[in-house]
């Protein structure tokens, strides 16, 4: 799944926000009545959608139960609306949460903090930050010139991306609750100490000199306040503006899980992704760096690679190298980062999460 | 009036060029409108958050795409 910069790089969680006070303000009973309702409705029809992909593929369909076409439509029909409908859920519920916060407010949070605070709440603040990695490098810059100091800017440049909300949703939907716990501490512990060793390597002269010559202190953003209103339109333009974006590699990957699912057989991938052979981890780890493909797409592969007999730890670590060692986030990170230190940043993280990948192979068998 | 909207070159930067032509067209206002991708510019606005637009070197949203009577505000 090699896709070019413009069109996965931003899965942009910062939607149309209105501003000033755009919309008027519907009474607070409407909302409290809806909202149970609207929860209500989408659990009757999200309990359901396994019956309704054995209808739709067996019934409607002249497949026979067992087949292998039959198995791959199964998995599509289920999980399509599945995800979908979880996305929007997670995507709503995030949008809200972010729209508490904004990248000036977390530079404001994590100037001169520090190392190892800083690092960890640099790591907490990307996940709830919105962030687009087309703003890595302003982003980047912003944070250095005004004082937060690197290795703590490395630590959410690490936990944002990964540590992404469409990840953590859809792998509690799709796999369970315990991978996801699972892949968010991992990658929060990840985030933190790669951070931490990279700030402790004082690497700062690596920073490309541009840079540093650049004495511009930000401007602060120009938020308004947001009422409670206000701050679920910001979650529903999210779903509109990312789903809007990423359902086409939604369906891909979803699409390819069913493949997987339906014609691959069973234990097959133990033998390739299984944790027996000492190298399938550092080959999950290597085959994802050229790919580049947004945690939604991702994690259908994820689930069907998983059922089809994947270790954990090399499925894990596979899922952290799409993400988190993307090749085109490093090539626009080159222009403020000088080779060594986007080096350093590489062994540090691949380490990291080779790290991972064994520890949870060897713990979970 | 100059209008100057800040961005690498994603979908997001562009809807927002886009929007912005469009409210400036609709509304017949004299501005000029100009993309600025070159990423050591955008720093230099100090800007942390793209799409990011200025007006007049009055910096007016970061990191959203701005709805369409949010920009009209601005060219008053």
């Amino acid at each position: 799944m090699l896709k070019s910069m413009d069109e996965t790089a931003c899965t942009c969680p910062t939607p149309e926000a209105g501003g000033q006070e755009i919309h008027s303000n519907p009474s607070m009973w409407m909302l409290a009545l809806a909202a149970p309702l609207g929860i209500a409705l989408w659990w009757l029809v999200y309990s359901h959608l396994a019956d309704f992909s054995r209808l739709l593929t067996y019934q409607l369909m002249p497949l026979t139960p067992g087949s292998r076409l039959g198995a791959a439509l199964e998995f599509f029909f289920y999980d399509t609306p599945k995800v979908m409908m979880l996305l929007v859920l997670v995507v709503f519920g995030v949008g809200v949460i972010r729209s508490y916060f904004s990248p000036e407010r977390t530079r404001a949070l994590l100037a001169g903090r520090s190392l190892l605070v800083g690092n960890v709440l640099a790591a907490l603040l990307g996940i709830v930050t919105p962030f687009c990695s087309c703003s890595a490098v302003p982003l980047f810059i912003g944070f250095v010139t005004a004082g937060v100091p690197l290795g703590v800017t490395f630590s959410f440049l690490i936990a944002a991306p990964m540590v992404n909300e469409i990840a953590l949703g859809l792998l509690y939907g799709l796999v369970g609750w315990q991978v996801a716990a699972l892949y968010a501490t991992t990658g929060l512990v990840l985030a933190v100490t790669a951070g931490w060793i990279i700030g402790r390597l004082k690497l700062e002269r690596f920073i490309e000199d541009w840079v540093q010559q650049m004495t511009t202190v930000g401007q602060g953003s120009v938020e308004a306040r947001m009422r409670l209103w206000d701050r679920l339109v910001y979650g529903k333009d999210a779903v509109v503006e990312i789903i809007g974006r990423v359902w086409k590699y939604i369906l891909l990957g979803i699409a390819i899980g069913a493949g997987i699912h339906g014609f691959v057989p069973e234990g097959f991938m133990a033998s390739v992704m299984g944790q027996g052979d000492w190298w399938a981890v550092p080959l999950a780890v290597i085959l994802g760096v050229p790919m580049y493909s947004n945690a939604a797409g991702i994690i259908p592969v994820v689930e069907a690679l998983l059922g089809k007999g994947a270790a954990l730890g090399s499925t894990l670590a596979f899922m952290m190298s799409v993400i988190a060692l993307s090749l085109p986030e490093m090539i626009i990170l080159r222009k403020v980062l000088k080779p060594q230190l986007i080096g350093v940043f590489i062994v540090v993280v691949a380490t990291g999460i080779l790290f991972v990948g064994y520890l949870f192979n060897a713990v979970m068998g | 009036m100059e209008i100057k909207i800040l961005g690498p070159g994603c979908a997001r930067c562009e809807k927002t060029a886009k929007l912005v032509q469009e409210v400036v067209a609709e509304t017949g206002v004299d501005a000029r409108v100009e993309k600025v991708t070159d990423m050591m510019q955008i720093a230099a606005c100090g800007v942390v958050a793209t799409p990011a637009v200025l007006v007049d070197g009055d910096l007016k949203s970061t990191g959203k795409i701005p709805k369409k009577d949010e920009i009209a505000g601005w060219l008053t």
